[in-house]
């Protein structure tokens, strides 16, 4: 929820009392889930490109390039807040946000990995629920939608029973045009994929808010439909091959909202001179629900739903090829060269200010360092052929090695008879009982065993992702063990030339005052050497 | 040349290691049909892959049997042309009564994606893996006599299969159906490479 402070200053940047409409998108927006308000300065300080880095952190995916052509995009993002409330729903719609975020770039899909901490089910009937709802949920997704899981690791302790964390990782390669996800030049708003309901509103606000026991929040995790997924995988890379695109967006957290105004607001080329603005028409969206408002419209987080700016004249195509998949496709607005974020329901003007006012101030939040700790066990990891083998792990024929060994490797198929086999190695690791004892030794040795790890298999490590699973940031104490991590992750991948090209900030992961270990997971890609 | 067409439905994920296996065969040429097409040419045979067509809603294969280019499939199975369903494709070809029988929820009630070993009518062994969901094959009693068994787990039974049936042919062994996936065991890096056993048997019919 906005602060008071948060509501005098969104007044003084508009000039009047926000309406509903716009508090909503204001509230959405500046949640920690989308703003990042609390580790965007610490973000700063990572070390972010070298020689294989295509583009790093603020895409919705990181790229590397691996030789020729070829790139490969990967990206880790956490859903742990939903998974508890609802494993399955919460798990599924993890994997399709994370494989969203890969193909929206035009990337296709080829490997999926996950990073899963739970409490002792042997102690908690609630932590059987989870693991089994979550892993339902994950092999469901992952299966239907035919992107193997190459790798799977489970860790448990008792810290993760009231919140159980759920990261996922998507690999994805393309030789083609990489798509952007702002305007540089002007052009028609298409909406695509599912129609808009009631499912998720509020989500990101959800997110980044700690849990109450007994208090339900079910209606605000949304619900996933790996088929329609599917579809959207192969029409957005027939689309993306056609050359029509200015920009692509998935409609994730804040949906609508985070969408339409990340195109405008990064946008602003020389055709805007920097004043990029979006203008939405709302009656047009499909709604699957009767009497929706327009907060509601904006906030929805419904699954599987991409928004598109086209060029004029590629609109017809592009609306054939979604016909070719049976997916609902709509022009719901359009770029405007006002810098202003408009929004029209029933004709009516609902919400009408610069887009540039969105952008949150960033906040230094105070941190202390931990003087006395609690006693906890170290964390155990345990996975059975059980689970395994619910995976499908060897759909699309390139997987080398799967989810049964340690380090997956993944084959990309040579493009020609000319070309030759290129393979990556994907490995994910996480040691949260040494990052609470000592956040900056917990997260070196992390990285650097992976690191280790690359290269015992005969791999060069390229780059790596991550996941930052905190507690509760408004605790100085739990923002020491933030910046502390953030501290060692900057120094030792600089030493290693081993750029972080993406990741994924999960702050609030505490229930009814329990925080988490702190949890920072990382995910790496390496290239084999011939 | 053979001429083979690759069916491809909303929501088939195995085609492009199909074709790829498919295309390794120097003889085969191979080509994709849209599910959506009404009329179908005349191939020598006809692969349905493997994946979750129209996600399995409802029941797996079902709504795809339902498809525009099954009119043309069926006619051409009974012509006596060759046709191919693997996993998903099995699922369809049954939903299709172009096989007879029907493929159940697993009696684990679990997907399940593992290495497995199969046996023919001849004991010849074979190492193929299975990923699938809905592969307990089912038939009654007086089905029995309308189809072959082509293949058989080797015990445990991963799926609570009816006598471990991993694959059938129709009487005229024209049609094949298999839960398990020949195109994932050709490849260097495959456990094994007796996918090209399966499709030699099936085309030396």
């Amino acid at each position: 929820m906005l602060t008071k402070d948060e509501l005098i200053e969104i007044e003084t940047r508009l000039n009047r009392k926000p309406n509903h409409t716009e508090k909503s998108v204001f509230d959405a927006m500046w949640s920690e889930h989308c703003s990042y308000k609390t580790s965007k300065s610490h973000l700063k300080r990572l070390y972010t490109n070298n020689r294989y880095v295509y583009s790093g952190p603020g895409e919705n995916a990181g790229v590397i390039s691996i030789g020729g052509t070829d790139r490969i995009a990967f990206k880790m993002e956490s859903h742990n807040h939903p998974s508890y409330i609802e494993p399955f729903q919460g798990a599924a719609t993890g994997v399709g946000g994370i494989l969203r975020d890969i193909f929206t770039m035009g990337f296709r899909p080829i490997a999926l990995t996950n990073n899963l901490f739970f409490g002792d089910p042997a102690f908690s009937d609630d932590s059987k629920r989870v693991i089994n709802g979550v892993i339902k949920g994950l092999t469901h997704y992952g299966n239907c939608v035919g992107v193997p899981t190459v790798s799977s690791k489970i860790i448990f302790h008792n810290h993760y029973e009231k919140n159980p964390l759920v990261n996922a990782m998507a690999v994805g390669h393309t030789r083609e045009r990489i798509l952007g996800s702002v305007a540089k030049d002007s052009g028609k708003l298409l909406y695509v994929g599912a129609k808009t309901g009631r499912d998720g509103i509020g989500g990101a606000v959800m997110a980044s808010d700690s849990f109450t026991d007994g208090v339900d929040l079910r209606p605000t995790v949304q619900v996933g439909d790996p088929y329609l997924e599917k579809l959207l995988i192969e029409a957005c890379l027939e689309l993306a091959k056609t050359g029509h695109v200015i920009a692509a967006q998935d409609m994730g957290a804040a949906g609508l909202t985070s969408s339409a105004t990340e195109i405008g607001i990064k946008g602003g080329s020389a055709t805007f001179q920097g004043k990029c603005g979006i203008e939405l028409n709302l009656d047009k969206v499909p709604l699957r629900e009767t009497g929706m408002e327009a907060w509601e419209i904006l906030l929805s987080e419904s699954q599987e739903r991409m928004l598109f700016v086209l060029h004029d004249w590629g609109i017809e195509e592009a609306k054939a090829i979604f016909d070719k998949w049976d997916l609902d496709c709509v022009e719901i607005g359009h770029t405007t060269e006002d810098g202003n974020f408009t929004v029209y329901r029933d004709g009516n003007v609902c919400c009408n200010f610069p887009l540039s006012a969105l952008e949150y101030p960033e906040l230094e939040r105070p941190w202390t360092p931990r003087f006395e700790k609690e006693e906890v066990q170290s964390e155990y990891r345990f996975s059975t052929e059980n689970i395994l083998s619910q995976y499908d792990s060897e759909v699309q024929g390139n997987t080398i090695k799967g989810i049964r060994d340690d380090v997956a490797i993944v084959r990309i198929p040579k493009k020609d008879a000319r070309g030759k086999d290129k393979h990556i190695a994907i490995y994910t690791d996480s040691f949260p009982y040494q990052s609470y004892i000592n956040p900056d030794q917990g997260a070196e040795n992390c990285i650097v065993s992976i690191y280790d790890k690359l290269i015992s298999i005969g791999a060069k490590p390229i780059a790596l992702t991550n996941c930052l699973n905190f507690g509760n940031p408004e605790n100085p104490e739990i923002m020491f063990e933030f910046k502390e991590t953030i501290d060692a992750m900057a120094r030792i991948c600089e030493k290693l030339d081993f750029p972080i090209v993406s990741g994924n900030v999960s702050f609030y992961n505490e229930t009814s005052g329990q925080n988490i270990l702190p949890t920072p997971v990382f995910g790496a890609i390496g290239l084999m050497e011939e | 040349m053979y001429k083979v067409g690759v069916v491809i439905f909303p929501g088939s994920n195995c085609e492009q290691e199909t074709i790829r296996f498919l295309k390794t065969y120097q003889e085969f040429e191979v080509s994709t049909i849209w599910h959506k097409e009404s009329s179908v040419p005349k191939l020598d045979m006809y692969v349905l892959p493997g994946g979750f067509s129209y996600g399995d809603y409802l029941r797996a294969g079902i709504l795809a049997s339902l498809s525009p280019v099954m009119n043309d499939i069926e006619k051409y199975a009974s012509d006596g042309r060759k046709v191919l369903g693997i996993c998903n494709g099995f699922q369809i070809l049954c939903e299709r009564k172009i096989l007879s029988g029907t493929l159940r929820k697993n009696n684990t009630q679990k997907f399940i994606c593992k290495e497995t070993d199969l046996y023919d009518n001849h004991m010849n062994r074979y190492s193929i893996p299975i990923a699938h969901g809905d592969g307990q094959f089912y038939c009654d009693e007086k089905d029995h006599f309308e189809f072959e068994v082509a293949y058989r787990y080797s015990p445990p039974i991963p799926n609570g299969s009816l006598h471990g049936i991993a694959g059938i042919y129709n009487n005229q062994f024209n049609v094949l159906g298999l839960m398990p996936h020949p195109e994932r065991a050709f490849e260097k890096h495959h456990k094994s490479q007796d996918g090209y056993k399966v499709i030699y048997n099936f085309l030396s019919r």
